[in-house]
């Protein structure tokens, strides 16, 4: 089959322009009520008035409508179609979420409210937190971190918190090097150093090495579990001891918490602070790069620390209704992340999910997660498996790495061009790349929520675009054809980088 | 199975068979038996759609929101009136559910609406580069903090005390894991005290750190507290509510080097604090150094005006310790609501909306300082939030106009122990002359009627 040639597609045909570049000057979409006070000069002090208004577009509402939904034409998404991005846990999102959201009691309810008049708000974030707690095998919950690596950087900085409590000063972080980039980058803002951690011939820690550098300067041990290569660490009772022996902490990035509910939960296997992904596991939808949110759990010892306030409840002596609040009072508290309480919004739609499901439902989301996973394992093994064998390990637990470092010493395609081509088939393609320690690394997570016909078809999609490239490489080297814009110069982006639209 | 998952019998049979197991326990086989959870999740069981909407209904109806009562309430978050289209293009498949734009041939749309969002926020901050969002207000005020200390790596940040509560803790914080120690500059009268800044700035001041308007909601002289900073070579950096700049000047034109600020007032809900998303701009020679993504126009193959994220290289997946912060996930759909509200607004229609809210807000101020036992508790300039000082226990007050239902704003005593007596009143584009007419009513004889109790004898 050769190159889609001659023609580009109809989106491919039209130029992208902005919205600074639409409308007229005099159009409005926004009517301003009207002036219903005495109109007075002079409130703002001369030196402060704005001298020229921001140069924001001037268009009415059909163009502003018709500009962003041509606009969202252009997006690949979860709705439309495959998402198998490994990490990112692409399940879908249910519409039910986004109803409950929007009930007005929810949102538009203000922050700053009175306590006694937000107790749906409370009792709900009250709830959520038991929930996570109940799942994450540790008792105390903040649901303030507004993303993983949010939660992460809450997570290192209790660490030192709980250290500092105890007169000691540790230096060090240690993570393995399969580990998310978010990890090593929230050990620097945290103030420690990164040392890495090697992994064993299985893909797993290796234990002598780890044992080597746990000592008394080392505040923490960052890991997944199963790790980013979709492999359940058998070894994690041992490096938990190993950790807790010199009086470390060990964290758990939550990211992969969709392999293994129902089955083993992190505060079981030794952790003493985990983060949630709730826009991983927990269905909020990604938005094309958020919101999102991290809430931690945390063991006793690590309780003091943890954010303020805190949503407790309140059983009165009069044997009433309990009550909920916002606890200020908490003495040995890290103090704040950020504003207010944390992305309600997305508890709201994470309370909803775990309602939905139940327990039972989320240990059959973990199930389904890891067969789907090792059945397309299993049949892309038997398709493509001499041109992208499997990394690691034999089997997989809810993701697995394939290596494209045969494939492109014998086709001459690299996973770059794989997954380019795979554009072409309507699907998006998985994480490539990463994790850094497997070399033309592809990640593939396809999650619960797909059929298996949708796996076969993802199959037949990587097997011909393999028998493609053995005829003729070139085609997925200058891959994608049909999509809106075809490869583009990101070296070019990042030497003379524009960034706005010049006006 | 679930309504979201679908492995029927048939399914699961060829599955297994393909795997090469007689079950789906065994593929679990690898998790050691020490680690094994043996009992069900102590969850409640599983409901139907019906049932789970009835539960969340429920859970509403037990708060009161801007929807039940006249509210005044801001502190950070405001409640404006946000334009369907926002609502009907934030639902949209194609914005909500897609990731990051990774693959950026198929993802077209999301980084055309970012550099579109970016754009808009150089305009409103008169400064040249803007990310793609960070998580929230205060979180970027540390955030920035952070910027600078990559800057010129000097110990000592000041913040003036008119910088919000939140944003002040999170910048404690924060600091711990910089290693910077955080300093306050008191309030003189409303604003913050230029004497005491310049007393405590030296050539160890990484930051300067003020908002725009402040927490009381006074306007700040943002070029003089610019000047303080840079006479030492330390960064201004500015947090400002970006409806204001509809009438205030931006603070890149003011000597500020980044601007930061909560956006939840363009074109997103309250959602009881979450999520919104913070903005983060600053002058060209910080580009390097900014946190989050940031979309950059290019071209494709063929020549086709494109975008990609760019100068990926500060960021975590590429640099990972050395990024220049840990951010992935930010605020991506939310900074759509953003861009489409500012573009619904337009040029004229944010100086309307703000140049409105400026005159409401003296006249609430006016009329509600003219009452018995209430009075200014700073008479600097405001936009569209003010302090007032209370003749009767504030906490009092607010429980009788919310009897009456006016939420009447923030017990200022909540974070400012030198305001037990503080009230501070927000103003909206919804807060009509007869709604504020209406507080005036109500929070004069809630006053009148505390302070008659006070005067019981005992």
């Amino acid at each position: 089959m050769s190159a889609l040639d001659g023609g580009a597609t109809p989106q491919q045909r039209e130029r992208a322009t902005t919205i600074f570049e639409k409308g007229a000057p005099g159009r409005r979409a926004f009517i301003a009520p009207e002036l219903d006070v005495p109109q007075v000069d002079g409130l703002i002090p001369a030196g402060l008035r704005r001298a020229a208004p921001p140069r924001l577009p001037e268009a009415t509402e059909p163009e502003i409508v018709r500009h962003y939904v041509n606009l969202s034409k252009r997006n690949f998404d979860l709705d439309s179609g495959f998402y198998p991005l490994g990490s990112c846990t692409m399940k879908h999102n249910p519409r039910l979420h986004e109803r409950v959201a929007a009930l007005p009691g929810h949102a538009r309810l203000h922050p700053a409210q009175d306590p006694r008049r937000a107790q749906g708000a409370l009792e709900l974030m009250y709830e959520l937190q038991g929930a996570l707690a109940e799942i994450a095998g540790l008792p105390h919950v903040s649901l303030q971190p507004s993303a993983g690596s949010h939660g992460e950087l809450a997570g290192v900085l209790l660490t030192r918190a709980y250290h500092a409590d105890r007169g000691e000063q540790r230096t060090k972080v240690l993570t393995p090097d399969s580990a998310h980039g978010t990890n090593p980058a929230t050990v620097t803002m945290a103030g420690y150093e990164v040392v890495k951690v090697a992994l064993d011939a299985a893909g797993g820690v290796d234990v002598d090495d780890l044992r080597a550098k746990a000592d008394e300067s080392v505040a923490c041990l960052m890991l997944t579990n199963p790790s980013t290569l979709g492999i359940f660490d058998p070894n994690i009772e041992e490096i938990a001891k190993i950790v807790h022996d010199v009086g470390a902490t060990l964290y758990y990035d939550g990211a992969n918490l969709n392999a293994v509910m129902g089955y083993s939960r992190p505060g079981d296997m030794g952790f003493d602070i985990v983060h949630f992904n709730l826009h991983k596991t927990f269905t909020q939808p990604h938005g094309g790069g958020g919101p999102g949110a991290g809430p931690i759990a945390v063991s006793d010892r690590i309780e003091p620390y943890l954010p303020r306030p805190q949503v407790v409840r309140r059983e009165p002596a009069n044997g009433g209704p309990p009550t909920y609040d916002l606890d200020e009072d908490r003495p040995k508290s890290i103090g704040k992340l950020r504003g207010f309480q944390g992305n309600y919004g997305v508890f709201v739609r994470t309370y909803a999910y775990i309602r939905s499901l139940g327990g039972e439902g989320l240990k059959d989301v973990s199930e389904v997660a890891v067969l789907n996973a090792n059945y397309l394992l299993a049949r892309l093994r038997e398709r493509v498996g001499e041109h992208l064998p499997l990394a690691f390990g034999e089997r997989c637990m809810h993701e697995f790495v394939l290596s494209g470092a045969p494939m492109k010493k014998e086709l001459g395609i690299r996973t770059l061009d794989l997954a380019k081509r795979l554009l072409d088939h309507g699907m998006h393609p998985p994480t490539v790349y990463f994790p850094l320690v497997v070399d033309e690394a592809l990640l593939v997570e396809p999650t619960e929520t797909e059929t298996r016909e949708t796996l076969d078809l993802f199959v037949e999609a990587i097997a011909a675009i393999v028998e493609e490239a053995a005829a003729d490489p070139d085609i997925a080297r200058n891959a994608p054809y049909t999509t809106p814009v075809r490869r583009l110069d990101e070296a070019g982006a990042a030497k003379r980088p524009r960034v706005r639209e010049t006006l | 199975m679930s309504g979201y998952t679908g492995v029927t019998q048939e399914d699961l049979e060829i599955m297994l068979g393909a795997i090469g197991v007689a079950s789906i326990d065994e593929l679990f086989d690898s998790i050691p038996a020490g680690v094994r959870l043996r009992r069900p999740i102590d969850l409640p069981p599983g409901l139907p759609e019906q049932a789970v909407y009835a539960e969340l209904r429920r859970l509403a109806a037990r708060n009161v929101s801007a929807e039940d009562e006249i509210t005044f309430l801001g502190a950070g978050m405001y409640d404006h009136y946000v334009p369907s289209i926002v609502d009907m293009l934030m639902s949209r498949s194609e914005f909500l559910t897609p990731y990051t734009p990774y693959q950026p041939e198929i993802s077209q749309g999301g980084l055309q609406v970012m550099f579109e969002y970016q754009t808009a926020i150089s305009e409103l901050t008169g400064l040249p580069v803007s990310n793609a969002s960070v998580y929230e207000g205060p979180s970027a005020v540390g955030a920035a903090a952070y910027l600078a200390k990559l800057a010129n790596r000097r110990p000592r940040v000041l913040v003036s005390r008119g910088v919000h509560p939140d944003s002040r803790a999170t910048l404690q914080t924060l600091a711990v894991g910089y290693g910077t120690t955080v300093e306050e500059i008191a309030l003189d009268d409303g604003v913050t005290d230029l004497d005491a800044l310049r007393e405590a700035m030296g050539d160890d001041v990484s930051a300067v750190i003020l908002q725009q308007p402040n927490f009381l909601g006074a306007i700040e002289d943002v070029a003089a507290i610019a000047d303080a900073a840079h006479e030492h070579g330390a960064l201004a950096i500015c947090a400002a509510d970006p409806l204001t700049l509809g009438v205030l000047e931006a603070p890149g034109n003011q000597g500020a080097d980044v601007c930061v600020g909560e956006g939840q007032t363009l074109g997103n809900r309250l959602d009881f604090g979450g999520p919104s998303f913070g903005f983060f701009a600053a002058t060209d020679a910080h580009i390097r150094r900014m946190p989050g993504r940031i979309a950059g126009e290019t071209t494709d193959v063929d020549g086709r005006r494109g975008f990609v994220l760019t100068l990926q290289t500060r960021e975590q997946h590429i640099r990972r310790e050395k990024a220049t912060s840990n951010i992935c996930t930010s605020q991506a759909l939310n900074a759509l609501g953003g861009v489409v509200y500012l573009s619904w607004l337009g040029r004229t229609g944010i100086t309307e909306l703000a140049e409105l809210m400026l005159q409401r807000t003296h006249y609430a101020r006016e009329t509600l300082a003219a009452l018995d036992g209430v009075s200014k508790l700073h008479d600097r300039p405001v936009v569209r939030e003010f302090a007032l000082r209370l003749e009767a226990p504030v906490d009092k007050v607010l429980d009788r106009c919310a009897a009456a239902g006016i939420n009447a704003g923030y017990r200022l005593g909540r974070t400012y122990d030198e305001h037990p007596d503080g009230l501070l009143v927000a103003i909206t584009e919804q807060r009509t002359r007869a709604d504020i007419d209406r507080l005036a009513d109500v929070l004069g004889e809630a006053v009148a009627a505390e302070r008659a109790t006070a005067q019981v004898p005992a």
